[in-house]
């Protein structure tokens, strides 16, 4: 018995510092991306929440052909798409809120933060559909492969909805410098 | 250079850095001569960067204590689930054990010899092979890590045999309790969702034995001993289909043992 569970905890000991090395350092990503999606801090953190425990326990069941980061956000995923669904029923829909500057080491500056408004309400603006794609492929480094896995959708999709979310973003962000706003007026040169 | 023509999805695929070198190169001459193009790649390009840096500060918020990974792990393995499913096979092996003794009392049999592992075999089949949350304890994707667990408790090297070229992908498997110490057990599952189990254990009798039928209600098995190992191959299928697979099993580990 007592050489039993010595085993036991031993190979618990190596699923343990497995997961720690190749999921701990996700971790601020997959808060990134649910927070892209769920657009509040409270439900983003409680959705990553859900994502580690479910990661944890299913760890023995991933396949070995998925990296850990593609599997890992499959998951968070389809964990968000549910929880989005759920919302969509009770008419729920609130903007994009934005960090709390204070707990940020480094505060934006304020050009940086004007553009950075724009590209987050461009963003906003763009179907669930396309944002997933576009946000998995261009932040989260998941490649085309490994998106069309966590979308469920075949490649072909990922390629034509990568390219109408960035075709969208580009004529949003110009329509945002162009229109009545006087934003890029003054512009500082070094 | 290929003379494919450069598509719209190349100019995101370069974009995101996802082409092959050749490719790239090609996409890179295009756009030389391509002066609209260009332009449209390198706002795809800006664009992605502005994405990347309007989106960081959101990964750079302090992680909340609720979101501790080693504190999740470790409250996820406080109640052991699978200690709970060890215990809980014990105990059914133990009453199967105590009804096979009293049903079939066959004196000739010595304890613990092929017919018991015939016996603990479709016991142990019976519990995991219809369990469709967790059939192994170790994925056939950790079989490094398995087949070690199980060669140190069952204190020699053991093999899984390879059936993928019978149709029999390997799932993975876990240690089990027999009535006769520990043994390791296989499972195997075909595309139609057919499950096969092996159980190995070491043999304190029989040691060495040909290879036997044995039918246990709706279940087939086949189990045979070698250099102190018994094997014992079990499914949910018809002997025809069954036998070969023991025999191919059989031709692997011995080859195994004797190369």
């Amino acid at each position: 018995m007592a050489a039993s569970s010595a085993a036991a905890s031993e190979a618990s000991g190596r699923t343990t510092e497995d997961m720690m090395t190749l999921v701990d350092p996700l971790i601020p990503a997959l808060r990134r991306y649910a927070r892209t999606l769920l657009r509040d801090r409270a439900n983003a953190d409680d959705l990553v929440q859900d994502c580690l425990e479910r990661v944890v326990t299913y760890w023995h069941q991933r396949r070995s052909a998925a990296t850990a980061r593609a599997w890992v956000f499959t998951i968070l995923h389809n964990l968000a798409m549910s929880r989005l669904r759920q919302g969509a029923r009770r008419g729920f829909s609130v903007p994009l809120e934005d960090v709390d500057e204070g707990a940020l080491a480094r505060p934006p500056d304020q050009e940086h933060g004007l553009r950075r408004q724009d590209v987050l309400r461009a963003l906003d603006r763009l179907p669930d559909e396309q944002r997933s794609v576009l946000l998995l492929v261009s932040v989260e480094d998941l490649s085309y492969a490994e998106t069309a896995a966590a979308l469920d959708i075949p490649i072909g999709t990922v390629m034509s909805r990568l390219a109408r979310a960035r075709e969208k973003l580009l004529r949003d962000m110009e329509g945002n410098a162009a229109g009545a706003a006087p934003r890029p007026t003054l512009r500082r040169v070094k | 250079m290929s003379d494919r023509p450069i598509t719209e999805e190349d100019l995101h695929a370069y974009v995101d850095d996802a082409l092959d070198a050749v490719r790239r190169g090609e996409v890179e001459a295009y756009l030389a001569q391509h002066p609209d193009a260009a332009a449209r790649v390198s706002a795809f390009a800006e664009q992605r960067q502005a994405l990347r840096s309007a989106l960081a500060p959101f990964a750079e918020e302090p992680v909340p204590p609720e979101l501790d990974l080693a504190r999740i792990i470790a409250a996820r393995r406080r109640p052991s689930r699978s200690l709970w499913r060890s215990a809980a096979a014990a105990v059914l092996l133990f009453a199967l054990g105590a009804a096979g003794g009293w049903f079939m009392h066959q004196p000739a049999e010595p304890a613990g010899g092929i017919a018991a592992l015939a016996q603990e075999a479709a016991a142990n089949y019976a519990v995991y092979a219809p369990d469709y949350m967790h059939p192994v304890e170790l994925k056939a994707a950790d079989s490094g890590e398995l087949l070690r667990w199980v060669s140190e408790r069952l204190h020699r090297p053991v093999t899984a045999p390879d059936l993928s070229p019978s149709g029999y992908r390997f799932m993975g498997g876990r240690l089990v309790a027999t009535a006769h110490g520990p043994a390791a057990l296989f499972l195997y599952d075909d595309d139609h969702g057919t499950r096969l189990a092996m159980l190995i254990r070491p043999m304190a009798v029989e040691g060495k034995t040909p290879m036997s039928e044995h039918a246990q209600g709706p279940l087939s098995g086949f189990a045979w001993a070698d250099r102190g190992l018994g094997y014992s191959l079990v499914a949910d299928a018809s002997p025809q289909i069954l036998h070969p697979l023991a025999d191919e099993a059989r031709r692997q580990i011995e080859s195994k043992a004797a190369g």
